[in-house]
């Protein structure tokens, strides 16, 4: 190329534009992205770009083409290729995936939920595939994404033996109050309940063993009652509108507690990818010494990686190895993909939809399933893995395909917090003296 | 347990945004005509506390939409979506003189939102309010970059916006309090622009013969932005100086009056010879607007703006109390004119708005405490209650238009066809 070629190129160099707005946000909200000042009708790729705090980076693109005024908007334009196609305004964040070259069965998890997620969306020119990081974008820009709203407070929790992280929203409350138990991987995970703050819920992300020693998890229900206790107790809860909120293992744990606590009563329930699944009267380590005695029945695929929804399958007909949810009392809203590989989740659903009919119990049930879904649905935006490292080595099958699991985590956060709304704050207005 | 706090839904959109950036306060779930307050409270960097706040009634919907709802009173009325923020004021019982400017940029100002029943005027810290939510205003984007320079005896702070670049340049120069004032170039980077707040007064630069030291980094074609004192010096350097060739120049509030001959420092020395013209209005506030009045037509007493190449910007306040901006714009624009060089400028002049033209959203005050630097060791620093004139609602107007046509002026005018192969700066 000549020196005048590349002057003209250098010009176009400086001019483009890219922005995100807005360049701050919570994980839950869309972005619009667009480039400005692009030559008309050229091609174009736009690039997101992610550091974890593992150190592994992950990233998505789309092949865009300017239009007759040089502008790519990613909210209006459609993505020919890449990692995602279509009118996708959000596929620069859920269609990510690990870098070529990156470690095995990653998934992306925020620990640190004080500091935003920090993805850079960059431009470049043509329909670039791969190399991103030997080539010079057209412009870039940095985007956070948080999931602590402001003004959220952050209380480490560590009293009666209960061990976790109570997120506060801000302003005098009272606010209803909620108890988060996510699943079979252990740990204390904060970024849902941080999100549920941030929305105005008081939530309790509860630790309830510690990462990858299920195993040896060894809590009796009194832990989980007593965990529920600490939100119901907080100055800034209303007692009476307390919920409960499990995905996995902690979505079963919530269903325990609605069905055969009598000492908590909660006000309703979210369940995603749960079950029902449960010898009656068993502890935890019970339940999963009970899992595994049908450990034959586990299924690897063609990459070794290990399949469980079958392990509990068919659904036994003898109602001790079954929670009674007939017993249920308040609303519950199961939330499941219908390509989960880890659970058989819709199978529960259905049992469990069945049992509470039986007992009349039928109204306070709300089942959404969600086709090629899989099991982690996780907030809205967060990249989709088929299969990730569970404990040690072990990589198990979590099903589902990227774009219409994307959709399921947007539709159902989005029936997840009108589900909670409805439930935990009021509807009608109040009679109030005015 | 009073239910009704638990019902009313109170948000702002976006959460965190820019300093120059609007948002939304919605209030839900209340009663069809249901009156409240909404109520602003910010703690500044000093430890003053501040508030602003309206009356609203709701609609037959139950809500309140302040970006689209009437204020019935409050420290501002009518139809006002930043009301909340730029009629911020000091507590009832502060310290007088006060004046917000953060001086951190890299943490955001955090601004409480709260709502009230009823329409309160008083009182707020004794009451609970129904519901209320944090709002975080920034002065720098994600990805820009603050770099401290201190090289060859200069206090200045770039701030380089995010992304590869290459980025156009600007000099940002604040008025004759000294001190480095970070938050204009944060929010231009913020906007693509590599922005260096200069500190021109404390350091060395005053006893120089008025040729300023410029850091190599910035290249010789760069714009330069001036509020106040700032802008006799950017008149100065675009007309003037061999070493500086400026790319266009934005004043505001300035005058191109001045002792052509002589140093930076002198220019403050000649005001000072004016000094008897200092007046004090009922309140004993400073007016120093009569200082360099009237215009003189001695052309060796101010800047020969005849001999401008670049393209000007001129934002002036016509209540302006501490500079008499507005005479000196139409001194200009008439010195122009005669020499044909008039095609080169641009004047906002803005009705009723006082002297500070700051950034868009910022409280604007009519007076404050003002600490001059002295050059003279014996007179040392002095604290004067300034009047810098302005109506609150037409002083925040000037700022949001001002602001917003002074990002097209530098974005059009900073375009440019050559860049230097191994610098992220353009020529």
């Amino acid at each position: 190329e000549g020196a005048p070629v590349s002057l003209v190129r250098a010009r176009w160099l400086q001019s483009v534009v890219i922005s995100v707005t807005p360049s701050r946000a919570l994980v839950d909200e869309t972005f619009r992205v667009a480039v400005q000042n692009l030559p008309p009708g050229s091609p174009v790729t736009l690039h997101s770009l992610h550091r974890s705090e593992d150190e592994d980076l992950w990233e998505a693109f789309g092949h865009y083409v300017s239009d007759s005024r040089g502008t790519v908007s990613v909210a209006d334009d459609f993505s020919f290729g890449g990692t995602y196609t279509g009118k996708e305004a959000m596929g620069l964040l859920w269609s990510m995936s690990p870098v070529p070259g990156s470690r095995e069965g990653l998934r992306l998890r925020k620990k640190n939920v004080c500091i935003p997620q920090l993805v850079n969306i960059s431009v470049y020119g043509g329909h670039v595939e791969e190399g991103f990081g030997e080539r010079l974008p057209l412009a870039s820009t940095l985007t956070e994404r948080w999931h602590l709203g402001p003004g959220v407070r952050r209380i480490e929790i560590s009293e009666r033996g209960v061990r976790g992280t109570l997120f506060i929203p801000p302003g005098p409350g009272p606010f209803p109050g909620m108890l988060d138990m996510w699943g079979g991987g252990g740990g204390l995970l904060e970024y849902r309940s941080a999100l549920l703050a941030s929305h105005g819920y008081a939530s309790l992300a509860l630790e309830y063993f510690t990462a990858g020693e299920l195993k040896s998890a060894d809590k009796e229900f009194s832990y989980f009652e007593t965990a529920f206790n600490i939100v119901r107790e907080h100055p800034q809860v209303i007692p009476d509108r307390v919920g409960l909120f499990g995905l996995s293992l902690g979505s079963l744990m919530a269903s325990y507690l609605a069905a055969e606590s009598s000492v908590i009563e909660p006000r309703c329930c979210v369940c995603v990818s749960g079950g029902h699944l449960y010898p009656r009267g068993a502890n935890l380590q019970q339940l999963f010494r009970a899992y595994s005695s049908h450990s034959h029945k586990l299924r690897v695929d063609e990459h070794n990686r290990e399949i469980w929804r079958s392990i509990n399958l068919p659904i036994p007909e003898d109602l001790s190895q079954k929670l009674d949810v007939g017993k249920i009392n308040c609303p519950m809203l199961l939330v499941n993909g219908i390509d989960d590989q880890n659970w058989p989740t819709v199978e529960c659903a259905e049992d469990m939809a069945h049992m509470m009919r039986a007992a009349g119990k039928e109204h306070l049930l709300t089942r959404i399933e969600y086709p090629d879904a899989g099991h982690l649905i996780e907030p809205p935006y967060s990249p989709h893995s088929r299969a990730t490292k569970f404990i040690k080595d072990v990589i198990l099958l979590w099903g589902g395909q990227t774009k219409p699991h994307a959709d399921a985590q947007e539709d159902s956060w989005r029936n997840i917090l009108a589900f909670l709304q409805k439930h935990l704050y009021c509807t009608q207005n109040p009679k109030a003296k005015m | 347990m009073d239910r009704k706090r638990c019902c009313v839904k109170l948000s702002v959109h976006p959460s965190r945004g820019l300093m120059d950036e609007k948002f939304t306060v919605l209030v839900q779930n209340v009663l069809p005509g249901f009156q409240l307050t909404v109520y602003a409270f910010y703690k500044c960097e000093g430890g003053y506390s501040w508030e602003a706040f309206a009356h609203y009634t709701a609609s037959a919907t139950g809500a309140v939409n302040v970006s689209e709802d009437p204020s019935r009173g409050g420290t501002y009325s009518g139809v006002e979506p930043m009301g909340l923020m730029w009629s911020l004021r000091p507590v009832p019982g502060s310290k007088s003189g006060l004046r917000m400017r953060k001086m951190n940029v890299q943490t955001p100002m955090e601004v409480t939102i709260s709502v009230y029943q009823g329409h309160l005027t008083e009182g707020f810290v004794d009451q609970v309010p129904l519901a209320a939510v944090v709002v975080e205003r920034w002065y720098m984007a994600p990805g820009v970059r603050r770099i401290p320079i201190t090289e060859g005896g200069l206090t200045a702070t770039l701030f380089l916006p995010s992304g590869p670049g290459p980025f156009p340049g600007l000099l940002d120069l604040w008025g004759g309090g000294g001190k480095l004032v970070e938050y204009r170039a944060a929010l231009l980077a913020s906007h693509g622009i590599a922005a260096m707040a200069l500190d021109y007064l404390t350091p060395q630069i005053t006893k120089e013969t008025g040729k300023m030291q410029h850091p190599q980094i910035l290249g010789s074609r760069i714009a330069m932005l001036g509020l106040s004192f700032g802008t006799s010096v950017t008149l100065r350097m675009a007309v003037y100086s061999q070493v500086i060739k400026l790319r266009c120049a934005v004043c505001i509030s300035g005058s191109h009056v001045q002792p052509i001959d002589g140093s930076v420092a002198q220019i403050m020395t000649s005001f000072n010879d004016n000094a008897d013209k200092t007046r004090f209005n009922e309140e004993q506030h400073v007016i120093w607007r009569d200082l360099l009045m009237p215009i003189p037509t001695d052309a060796s007493l101010k800047v020969d703006v005849g001999r401008l190449r670049c393209p000007l910007l001129l934002v002036v306040g016509e209540d302006d109390q501490n500079w008499p901006s507005y005479e000196s714009a139409m001194d200009m624009k008439e010195m122009m004119q005669r020499a044909g060089n008039e095609h080169l400028l641009t004047v906002l002049s803005y009705p009723n708005a006082g002297h500070l033209i700051e950034p868009p959203f910022t409280p604007s005050a009519r007076a404050s405490a003002f600490k001059t630097i002295s050059n003279t060791p014996q007179t040392g620093v002095c604290v004067f209650m300034v009047l810098w004139g302005g109506e609150p609602v037409a002083h925040s107007v000037a700022q949001e238009d001002s602001w917003r046509k002074t990002l097209v002026f530098l974005r059009v005018h900073l375009s440019s066809w050559a860049i230097s192969p191994d610098s992220r700066f353009i020529f």
